[in-house]
């Protein structure tokens, strides 16, 4: 595929074209640029993000794929983004989320795409970010973005949403505690999943406090309970993320959102951007390796 | 796969009605852990939909898994509805519980690379290597 048939398969919507897309701006080729300033910003603008994060096994690709169902019961195109982290020792990644959405996987107006994150020391936002342009663009709304709810990179895809539901089940124990601190404090929606499970009434009156604290505190958590194996609690979801998205652009805090992804997206483009050079420069150094690394990257910065 | 400057992606499928998909697993596992990044779709898939899932993941090969002894129906179909989708350049690769006398039928059918119980998981993924080499190679130079 050619950069004409490209941006021309990607006009119309060609599924083979989104998908290049995505890949040769994840891969930082050198087409990723006429690729997303051939985006249609208003479209992005007008896209719901949706951020579904949460413990490993909590229900959120079967969660996502009742989403699915129910926006395209409503004739919307969606899209999907399942990010899984990549092997630390190989940099490969097993992307396993497809496999409970794949009853989506003939209509053309569902895109799912799974993405590892490359143990990137940034550039997960970037990648993720355009990703979501580019679906978005596409005629997509919602796009999910979906995360394994554990690491700090996680944290920062999550910024990238409009509405971010916080997906929890009974039986994970420690995870849901050691996850407390961080993700509760971004999340819009605290889902109970699996409300069929022993143990879903204590986790749910735990989130109720939760979510009575932040609104205590200004904040507008709302909790919701699924069974999302049966569908059951998903329309009630789906009302809570409208009416939060719907609350957050009339009050500005949904411009406010995009403006920090925005700063986000920028920041890590920057780097992705910046590293070839600096890696230049430190390998030309090289037969100099004294002083201080610290004092040396600043000398380095100065020399850009 | 150091040296290798893009991460290949490939995906795994598992067409027809047998519901054993511990080969298939076992094979997405040992991709990934020599580097790549796998899709799976989960088992009994039909061609298309397998077909689908690849083009949109944007993958540079398809490796399918079969135990019910349909392959010479299931790994053409996938080939076929690769070309409906206009990815007929992505290489796919079969195996499972394959008869000797099969392998040509299924080389005439388009499949690049045939595996069996027998082969050793390395040759397996040196196979997806290769294929994905010359894929790529074939969209460089276009
Ligand atoms: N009983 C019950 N099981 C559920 C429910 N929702 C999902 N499950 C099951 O929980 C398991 C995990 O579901 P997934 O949707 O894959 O969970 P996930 O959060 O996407 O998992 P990862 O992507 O691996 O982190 C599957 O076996 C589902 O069938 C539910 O509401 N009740
Ligand atoms: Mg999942």
């Amino acid at each position: 595929m050619n950069r004409e048939d490209l941006l021309q398969g990607l006009k119309g919507r060609d599924p083979r074209a989104i998908a290049r897309a995505i890949s040769l701006v994840e891969d930082g080729d050198p087409l990723a640029d006429a690729i997303l300033g051939s985006l249609d910003e208003s479209r992005i603008e007008q896209a719901l993000v949706l951020g579904m994060t949460g413990p490993p096994g909590a229900g959120k690709s079967t969660l996502t794929d009742q989403i699915i169902a129910g926006y395209r019961a409503r004739s919307q195109r969606i899209g999907v983004i399942a990010i899984d982290p990549s092997s630390a020792i190989s940099g490969g990644a097993f992307l396993g989320d497809r496999i409970r959405m794949m009853r989506h996987a003939l209509d053309s107006d569902v895109i799912v795409r799974s993405m590892a994150t490359r143990g990137r020391l940034g550039g997960l936002c970037a990648a993720a970010g355009a990703a979501v342009r580019i679906l978005a663009s596409s005629g997509c709304s919602p796009v999910i973005i979906e995360t394994v709810g554990v690491g700090q990179s996680e944290m920062d895809i999550i910024r990238l949403a409009d509405v971010t539901t916080l997906v929890l089940a009974p039986g994970l124990g420690d995870d849901i505690q050691a996850m407390k601190a961080g993700l509760l404090e971004v999340a819009d929606i605290l889902v109970v999943n699996k409300a069929d499970c022993v143990g879903a009434e204590t986790l749910a009156m735990d989130m109720e406090a939760v979510a009575r604290e932040s609104r205590d505190k200004g904040g507008s958590t709302e909790v919701c309970m699924t069974v999302a194996s049966e569908g059951r609690g998903i329309a009630e979801l789906m009302q809570t993320v409208e009416a939060l998205e719907k609350q957050y652009r009339q009050g500005g805090e949904h411009a406010r959102r995009r403006q920090h992804a925005y700063d986000l997206e920028v920041l890590d483009w920057a780097l992705e951007l910046l590293r070839p050079e600096l890696l230049e420069k430190i390998a030309k150094s090289g037969s100099n390796r004294t002083g201080d690394p610290r004092l040396k990257a600043a000398g380095i910065l100065r020399q850009i | 796969m150091a040296g290798r400057s893009r991460k290949y992606r490939v995906l795994i499928g598992k067409p027809g009605l047998d519901g054993h998909d511990r080969g298939a697993k076992i094979l997405a596992r040992a991709l990934r852990d020599a580097g790549f990044e796998a899709v799976y779709t989960g088992i009994r898939r039909t061609a298309d939909e397998i077909a689908a899932a690849a083009v949109q993941e944007d993958v540079s090969a398809v490796g399918l898994s079969s135990l019910s002894g349909a392959h010479l129906r299931l790994f053409p179909a996938v080939v076929e509805a690769l070309k409906q989708r206009g990815a007929g350049d992505i290489p796919v690769l079969g195996g499972g519980v394959i008869p000797d006398e099969d392998l040509a039928a299924l080389k005439q059918a388009g499949i690049v690379e045939v595996y069996t119980p027998g082969t050793p998981l390395a040759q397996v993924v040196e196979a997806f290597e290769n294929a994905c080499d010359r894929h790529q190679k074939g969209r460089s130079g276009k």
